[in-house]
């Protein structure tokens, strides 16, 4: 029997549910198909959601997590399969349709008006009437009480641009908790731009849901993070399901094991290859920075990176990170200070000029300042070595198709030809498109901004040993995350930042908690 | 090793930025086919053909010069309002430059003589549209250097030229009509070899454009800054130099358009001159299928756009729709066109095609 998924008022819906056993999934997907252009995203794949759980996706970028919620929430349609809620066949046709039927999605990419307020955005297509205006008094305490439900106390007045990324998630969460009362909320890569106090103040409002009964789908590529919240787990790979378990069940390297398809004796290659590398860091300094700095971005400091060496920044967000490397690469000019490149004195700060140098950055914004979408993957690697031979020494086509699939092969990226529009890659996949872009201008040195954000572990793991073979070629990296364990494994020497002041260099055998501390500020 | 030669299929043929407007420009031909007797009667005299095929070719030679121009920069996800001014401004200076006694309140006898002397230009032609280009060039260094370095919107930045042009036009010829009464000029606009002469001109513009872009790496930087102008600074792309290049070719373009225009009336009208061509221009681009927000462009179906538009005003005035009518009827028309390019349109005909295909 097929229904209408409109015919009956979520509320009942929900109250008869409620009544019945608990036990029943809310959600359940039986054997999804969907195919896009040349790839089978999904190919049999069951899922269910209980009440009052969260439930982690993992995988590795391409595995299908993404086509899976989005069936869910009715923004693509399966090919074949069933979804049902709470035992009820439903077919759901649109976003608005799953809004509708009690389910709640807050993107990657907050989908919020940063210039309107925290209220506004909110309420926004619900605000509260009188005499045919926004009653804005009632809408602001509305907003309010949304927000403080999460234990959340601001001023909802203000833009919601003022507040930081946390909070314009909370807010995210707050709207769509607020849509029809969700009784089940997806979260897809909400901490991907926390630090760790905002995350941790996110688990909190998923906790405080969950002993509401509310459904959670929580996808991340965070194994800490999976095993701190998640109650059950469920692995994709490749578009198929490899199972689901119970989170106190399966050993976290079985787990990844589960999700890479092959066994973990990636990390102990790598500290070897660390180890090796280490002993040819050369003496003399590839680049110093004297009292380098820009008023308002980061204080002046000094600087040294020799060939070889993988320099860790580490800091929390807004630390200054992003703002280092953006001088080092000319993206901005500095106000104080010189640069020396190799011994000479850097004069002219632009991408190209530094391109030039053998400079290279991969930004922190993929989706910004990274992929250009809607050209091909060989335009797209290709882009910057191009750009550095100038307009009219065109590469010749089997010259980009070489270099393209050089790079293609050498970092493994899952795509149909170099003629794919770079939009249709994943996630993780247009990053290593980035990547190539700048490894095929042979730089001496890479600065790497966040360039594991949002990307799963096989792919990391990739990118790290990568750095670190880049590093035993006699190229050095600049190597940017916010996660501490990445930068450890990775670097050879970390400065770290704090309040867009360099407080510290480390180097040797360093402790976790000395940098945890020195990132943290003085408290001990 | 991988399959890179394009195999024949349907879907190929309905995604090619060419499919769109060539069906829409046989459509036109095919309703002038049925509707008005003799229309692809081509005769030859003289060695020269002529017939209403060549003529929507010829008296669309203007737009599709100004579209070969507005298609790099609409593709920086720019727009450039002025063309039509510019293509006034360069009328009046090459006016002027042939014939500069006109201004004069009080001549000699002799020199009197010369002002409507078919064999007479105070300089030689070819300094003439020499100088009559660079001030088109400048015209659109001008716009390019507004966008691109002081950073003002692309709209805003050449509707100042837009409205400041037909000024200058003015300004140069003192505000007079100057009729052109040297004969060679004609040429540029009536001449005929074999084919209308204005058709080998906007074939050599085309060909320098599409060497320009497609040679070399500057088409896919210009495809690159509309699309993600951030992501291409920081790839190395002078995203600057990009826009002024852009923006310059096309006042280049326009000149030339303004030379070919005025050339056909015989005169330096700044009042008239390439007036609303730019939104024709612009309206030739889109249908051409690239879009208003910048990035993958084809010249060569910006052409076809051109013509379209050119097709439409000609089969109206075959079948004698009055010219205060036209206006209205070519909106018509332009919606349809415009309504093949929707995408719930274009998947229609693709699962048409598969359909077929199956």
């Amino acid at each position: 029997m097929r229904r209408r998924s409109s015919n009956k008022p979520a509320s009942a819906r929900w109250q008869r549910w409620l009544m019945s056993d608990s036990d029943r999934p809310v959600v359940e997907m039986r054997g999804i198909n969907k195919a896009f252009p040349g790839v089978q995203a999904l190919s049999n794949v069951d899922f269910s959601l209980m009440r009052g759980e969260i439930h982690a996706i993992v995988g590795e970028n391409g595995a299908g997590k993404s086509t899976l919620i989005k069936v869910l929430t009715g923004v693509e349609k399966q090919d074949a399969g069933v979804v049902t809620l709470e035992g009820e066949e439903v077919t759901i046709r649109s976003p608005l349709d799953a809004q509708k039927l009690g389910i709640s999605t807050v993107y990657q990419e907050i989908n919020l008006c940063p210039n309107l307020t925290v209220a506004e955005n909110i309420l926004i297509g619900r605000e509260p009437k009188r005499l045919g205006g926004v009653h804005w008094k009632a809408m602001n305490a509305q907003a309010k009480q949304a927000l403080q439900h999460l234990d959340i106390d601001i001023d909802v007045t203000q833009t919601l641009g003022s507040y930081s990324v946390a909070i314009q998630q909370m807010a995210a969460i707050a709207r769509a908790l607020g849509i029809s009362s969700a009784k089940i909320l997806i979260l897809d890569e909400p901490t991907s731009s926390l630090d760790i106090h905002e995350t941790a103040q996110l688990f909190g409002v998923m906790r405080k849901l969950k002993s509401e009964g509310v459904a959670i789908v929580f996808i991340t590529h965070f194994i800490d993070q999976v095993y701190e919240i998640s109650d059950r787990i469920t692995v994709l790979r490749n578009g198929s399901l490899v199972g689901t378990f119970d989170t106190s069940e399966i050993p976290r390297l079985d787990l990844i094991a589960k999700m890479i398809g092959r066994n973990l004796t990636e990390f102990d290659e790598m500290s070897q290859i660390k180890l090796r590398s280490s002993q040819q860091i050369k003496g003399e300094a590839l680049l110093e920075a004297e009292q380098f700095g820009l008023t308002g971005a980061i204080e002046p400091l000094d600087l040294e990176l020799h060939a070889g060496e993988v320099l860790g920044f580490a800091g929390l967000l807004g630390s200054g990170r992003t703002e280092t490397a953006h001088l080092l690469f000319g993206i901005e000019k500095p106000d104080s200070g010189t640069i020396r490149f190799a011994g000479h004195l850097v004069k002219r700060f632009s991408p190209l000029a530094s391109i030039s140098r053998g400079v290279a950055l991969c930004p922190e914004d993929r989706k910004e300042a990274g992929v250009v979408d809607e050209l091909t993957v060989r335009e797209n690697i290709i882009l910057a070595l191009q750009a550095s031979r100038g307009w009219f020494r065109y590469l010749s086509t089997q010259q980009q198709y070489e270099t393209a699939d050089r790079y293609i092969k050498l970092l493994n990226i899952a795509t149909p030809s170099a003629d794919q529009p770079v939009r249709n890659l994943s996630g993780g996949n247009q990053q290593k498109v980035i990547l190539a872009r700048w490894l095929a201008t042979n730089p001496q040195i890479l600065i790497l901004d966040e360039p594991t954000r949002g990307i799963d572990v096989g792919a990391k793991a990739e990118i790290q040993k990568l750095v670190l073979s880049l590093a035993e070629e006699g190229k050095s990296c600049v190597f940017i995350s916010s996660e501490l364990e990445e930068v450890l494994r990775t670097s050879h020497r970390i400065v770290v930042l704090r309040d867009r002041k360099k407080i510290t260099e480390l180097s040797g055998a360093v402790d976790e908690h000395v940098i945890m501390q020195a990132m943290a500020g003085g408290e001990s | 090793m991988r399959q890179r030669k394009p195999s024949f299929s349907w879907r190929k043929v309905t995604e090619s930025k060419l499919f769109f407007p060539l069906i829409a420009f046989a459509l036109i031909l095919l309703f002038d086919f049925i509707v008005v007797p003799g229309f692809f009667n081509i005769q030859v005299r003289e060695g020269n053909l002529y017939g209403s095929l060549i003529d929507i070719l010829r008296n669309g030679s203007t737009i599709s010069l100004l579209a070969i121009g507005m298609t790099l920069v609409i593709a920086t996800g720019g727009v450039d309002l002025s063309v039509g001014a510019v293509m006034a401004i360069a009328a009046s200076v090459a006016a002027l430059l042939m014939n500069p006694y006109v201004l004069a309140t009080e001549l000699p006898p002799n020199l009197m003589k010369l002002i409507n002397d078919p064999n007479f230009t105070y300089l030689p032609l070819w300094i003439v549209i020499l100088v009559a280009l660079i001030v088109a060039i400048i015209c659109g260094l001008w716009n390019g250097l507004l966008v691109a370095y002081v950073k003002i919107q692309p709209m805003v930045a050449t509707l100042i030229l837009m409205i400041a042009g037909r000024g200058i036009a003015q300004l140069i010829t003192n505000g007079v009509r100057i009729q052109i009464f040297y004969k060679p000029y004609a040429f540029i606009g009536q001449g005929w070899i074999v084919l209308p002469f204005s058709l080998y001109i906007v074939a050599l513009v085309f060909a320098i454009a599409w060497l320009l872009t497609r040679k070399t790496a500057i088409g896919m930087f210009i495809e690159s800054v509309g699309i993600n102008a951030r992501s291409s600074f920081y790839s190395g792309i002078e995203e600057k130099k990009i826009k002024l290049l852009a923006y310059t070719f096309c006042g280049l373009c326009a000149g030339i358009a303004g030379l070919v225009a005025s050339s056909n009336i015989k005169t330096s009208d700044a009042f008239n001159i390439g007036m609303t061509n730019e939104l024709d221009a612009i309206l030739a681009v889109v249908i051409g299928g690239t879009l208003m927000s910048g990035g993958r462009f084809s010249l060569l179906a910006s052409i076809i756009g051109a013509w379209i538009i050119q097709g439409i005003t000609t089969s109206m005035y075959a079948v004698g729709v009055p010219a205060f009518a036209l206006q209205a009827i070519k909106g018509v028309v332009v919606i349809l066109v415009i309504l093949l390019y929707s995408e719930q349109v274009r998947g229609l005909v693709r699962r048409f095609g598969v359909q077929k295909g199956a």
